[in-house]
């Protein structure tokens, strides 16, 4: 009998990977006796991808490390909806300060646990776009250039979302926020540089930088027990979509993220000490409108009259993404 | 044992004795000696378990500060002016989640402009962030003070500042009595948290806190300041029988006895002032000094009492409530409410102009003949002052007020005082 | 309560010989104060540094406007700081130079004003560089002035000084300097017994 092997990937739920697949080869939430670290109860929005994203990270990390984990956490989405008085979702020690700092204070609890010789406790850090690049930048690059052994996890969705979606450096061109109204001559957000922290964070060559999103679970639980296998500062991007603040439909949110995977406007891929080691290719590829056409804070650019330059340059930002990080098979 | 050595250098060896675990800080004149003498004794094993971060800025510093002291760690980091009001969200963090952080500020000027010279304006600036502020008059004291923040804080759950003139005391030479390590580890103990991050008995702390019980938390942050003002007396009797001598409590008085006139003030310039009293008393006036160890919690109580038979008094200060008059008068003030004493608020020694006993004296000689104005502001240029409000009435664009007035005053570079 | 003021130029190791200068005190069991008058580093600009030296806790910390021995590091500054202000009229000068005062041009000066002449003996020109130069290879001439003033006042002695280098440096470099320091203190020692004399 010969074996054709069969790869399984998720369009809609997780159940048929899982059922089919050995125990031991099941995603960490698909245990029973996973830590829960971010318990049910928080008051996170429906179809929140910040709140999928933490959750899987989070047990993954906890499930690398024995259940010896404490984490340092922005202000933000994350902390507010997790944290809301006079109760807490947290499983694990969990330590709020500031805005800026979480990478600043994660470094003082490596450094205690350092001191300590509890070297079987781990650190993660975690903040949103907003915290991590924008107010909180100084503070990561600091912890980067020391390899402060810290997993600083970043959810990026694009904005300040818990204040009521304010553009952040994250935001993406032409995107609607409060701060920049679809309006006027040149509605939505600014083509600006870009600032794409996964980049800068390999600029720092430090020894793990991954990015993910939450339409590939799987991938994010493995990229983060791979991070925890490391020592020193390591960086995941996760893309986390806020149906809210994105205008998209909360059973949506697992499909935009596949949707930015698959038309390259997010790249999904692993680097090591400056240098991309694996890429989550694209499957099938898709113009950027398919992504794009869902979501309220893009609808500036269809209806009546299309803004087809500022969506061809879009475009052209996907592309560049497809051929820096390769994220085409080869041949295609 | 008796040394012979720069104040910075006396701090960072009193810190080390205090066994720190997590040391970061970021550099700032004049604080810069006191956090290199520390990293130097980390790196050459002299110190030994505890862990030395260079940090990127002051606001990282204070966050590294929070984080370590939040697992468990004996946390120490130093700053002065800009640095204190670059990590200011993080200072007022630290306080109200009640860790017991101890820092040293090496007091110097807030700009702009841009002055590197002391004066108290930075740390009396963030009176209000929860933080105790204790204040040393000689390097002594400044040695003597770190050790006894480490168990103060420790024990009230609260961080400790502790203030040193810049300059004038971290960067003289004194003779100090250097403690032994015995004689420290007796009196402080290892760190006990009260709250830690333990996966054995993990704890969310930071979480948000609504209108249902702000009010209370806040109001607890008071009770331990007021806490403190039992405790930091009670401190320093510990403190004098394990060491042998007296530090801190809430204040001192020197030749107070039947003084008719008080001065008060915070710091180095104590010492300064009591050469003048000297004088004043050999030449038969009644006058005396309270010196102020214990700013914050500002003890009220003590204030009054040591003010009660004298007629009036003169707060000396090196800082500025700008368009009031005086910061600790204000707060000297509120103690004495009701006793019927003339005060006179007198600012000095701002941005390091020297405070000179000939200065002083004349000070004093018409605080107690009732002739001083309610604010004075020692040794002021009027001429200067009033050239530049001038030249703003004259001209729209009469450019930057700072560099007018150095321009008046012509070379600077020469002068001594 | 002895009160000196030394006056340099940043780089010339002033403040050190401050410093110095009250190690040498404390190790005579006195007690004493030194400090700058600071500035951001700065290497090339007009330095002061003071020190206080008395058998009782020194309390002032106002800078030193009325010295009892002034030690002037390097000589480009007469001209441009009033390096003089406040000497008192017995007060100690020593000069880092190998001109005479008169060669100077302050011989006034330093002589004090007409009614109020200042002893001879008190004060003294040092080539403090030259015995640095020679003894440590650099022109750092700040503990050969310790050496020259130690004779001068009498302060402190020589025994004091060279503990006092002994403390800031080590090697080689604290030999040098304690050679330097040495042969300043004969060299002064010889000026003043020649100015008796003359």
């Amino acid at each position: 009998m010969s074996f054709q092997p069969i790869k399984f990937y998720q369009t809609g739920t997780f159940t048929v990977g899982n059922r089919l697949l050995a125990p031991q080869e099941r995603s960490v939430q698909a245990g029973e006796k996973r830590y829960n670290s971010l318990n049910s109860g928080h008051r996170a929005c429906q179809g929140c991808g910040e709140a999928l994203g933490a959750r899987y990270a989070i047990d993954a990390a906890m499930e690398a490390c024995h259940g010896k984990l404490i984490a340092a956490n922005a202000t933000g989405c994350l902390e507010v909806f997790s944290t809301p008085y006079p109760e807490t979702s947290w499983q694990i020690p969990w330590v709020h300060s500031l805005f800026g700092n979480a990478a600043a204070v994660a470094t003082g609890m490596a450094a205690a646990l350092k001191v300590k010789g509890q070297h079987d406790i781990r650190v993660v850090a975690q903040g949103g776009d907003g915290g991590t690049t924008d107010i909180g930048f100084g503070c990561l690059s600091g912890m980067f250039e020391r390899n402060d052994d810290v997993l600083y996890i970043c959810y990026d969705n694009g904005g300040y979302m818990n204040t009521g979606v304010q553009r952040s450096s994250a935001t993406p061109p032409a995107a609607r926020t409060a701060t920049t109204m679809a309006v006027g001559t040149e509605p939505g957000n600014a083509f600006g540089q870009g600032k794409f922290v996964p980049a800068i964070a390999m600029a720092h060559e430090i020894p793990y930088v991954a990015t993910a999103t939450v339409a590939d679970l799987r991938d994010l639980e493995y990229k983060v027990t791979k991070a925890m296998s490391i020592r020193g500062a390591r960086y995941i991007h996760i893309l986390v979509p806020c149906p809210l603040g994105w205008g998209t439909a909360s059973q949506d949110t697992i499909r935009m993220a596949r949707l930015a995977k698959e038309t390259g406007v997010f790249p999904v891929f692993e680097a090591e000490h400056g240098e991309v080691t694996a890429v989550l290719k694209i499957r099938k590829r898709l113009p950027v409108e398919e992504y794009l056409k869902p979501q309220k804070r893009y609808a500036h650019l269809f209806g009546k009259q299309p803004r087809v330059d500022t969506i061809a340059h879009i475009q052209g930002l996907a592309d560049k993404n497809i051929r820096k990080y390769k994220l085409l098979e080869e041949g295609i | 044992m008796l040394k012979q050595c720069e104040g910075s250098h006396a701090v960072a060896e009193a810190v080390a004795l205090c066994r720190p675990e997590v040391i970061c800080a970021y550099p700032i004149s004049p604080q810069t000696h006191i956090v290199e003498g520390l990293g130097e004794m980390v790196k050459d094993g002299q110190l030994k378990g505890c862990e030395f971060i260079n940090v990127e800025s002051e606001f990282a510093a204070m966050s590294v500060a929070i984080g370590s002291s939040a697992t468990g760690a004996r946390t120490y980091t130093a700053t002065a002016s800009q640095g204190l009001l670059f990590m200011v969200e993080a200072v007022f963090n630290a306080s109200g989640l009640g860790l017991p952080i101890v820092m040293t500020v090496a007091n110097r000027a807030i700009g702009a402009p841009i002055n590197i010279w002391n004066d108290h304006s930075d740390s009396t600036s963030q009176r209000d962030c929860g933080w105790i502020q204790l204040f040393a008059e000689t390097n002594q004291e400044a040695l003597d003070l770190h050790i006894e923040a480490f168990k103060l804080a420790e024990e009230l759950s609260l961080p400790v500042m502790v203030c040193m003139d810049g300059f004038i005391l971290t960067h003289a030479y004194e003779r100090v009595d250097m403690p032994t390590q015995e004689q420290v580890d007796a009196f402080l103990p290892p760190y006990a948290p009260r709250q830690v991050l333990d996966p054995a008995h993990p704890v969310s702390i930071g979480a948000m806190v609504g209108p249902e019980a702000f009010m209370e938390v806040r109001y607890l942050a008071h009770a331990k300041q007021m806490q403190a003002l039992e405790l930091i007396p009670r401190m320093a009797k510990e403190f004098e029988a394990v060491f042998g001598r007296t530090i801190g409590g809430l204040i001192h008085t020197y030749r107070a006895e039947d003084a008719e006139t008080m001065v008060i003030a915070m710091g180095s310039v104590l010492g300064t002032i009591k050469d003048v009293i000297d004088e004043m008393r050999d030449a038969g006036n009644k006058i005396g000094v309270l010196g102020i160890t214990s700013f914050r919690p500002f003890p009220l109580a003590a204030v009054a009492d040591a003010l009660r038979h004298c007629k009036r008094f003169v707060v000396l200060e090196k800082s500025l409530a700008v368009g009031i008059g005086g910061i600790v008068a204000t707060d000297v003030r509120m103690a004495v409410t009701g006793m019927g004493l003339k005060g006179y608020t007198v600012i000095a020694g701002l941005g390091g102009r020297a405070i000179t006993k000939k200065s002083l004296h004349a000070l004093f000689d018409k605080a107690t003949r009732g002739e001083l104005e309610p604010v004075t502001f020692l040794d002021l240029d009027w001429k200067v002052v009033n050239k530049q409000l001038e030249r703003e009435r004259q001209h729209r664009r009469s450019g930057p007020v700072a560099e007018n007035i150095l321009r008046d005053l012509g070379v600077v570079a020469a002068k001594i005082v | 309560m002895f009160q000196v003021r030394i006056h340099g130029r940043g780089g010339q190791g002033v403040v050190t010989a401050a410093e110095m200068l009250s190690i040498a005190a404390f190790e005579e069991g006195r007690h004493a104060q030194a400090f700058p008058s600071f500035g951001s580093e700065r290497t090339g600009a007009p330095v002061v540094a003071f020190c206080r030296i008395a058998d009782r806790e020194i309390r002032l910390r106002e800078p030193i406007m009325e010295p009892d021995g002034l030690i002037i590091q390097d000589p480009t500054l007469l001209h441009q700081v009033d390096v003089f202000s406040g000497l008192k009229l017995d007060g100690y000068v020593l000069i880092n130079t190998s001109r005479s005062f008169e060669e100077l041009g302050i011989g006034e000066v330093a002589a004090g004003r007409r009614a109020q002449r200042r002893p001879a003996d008190r004060k003294c020109s040092l080539p403090a560089s030259e015995l640095a130069l020679k003894h440590i290879g650099r022109p750092v001439p700040n503990a050969a002035l310790l050496g020259g003033f130690a004779a001068l006042s009498g302060l402190i002695t020589l025994d004091s000084v060279i503990a006092a280098i002994r403390d800031k440096f080590s090697g080689k470099v604290a030999d040098g300097n304690i050679a330097a320091a040495s042969e300043a203190y004969e060299y002064v020692k010889r000026e003043m017994r020649e100015d008796v004399h003359a």
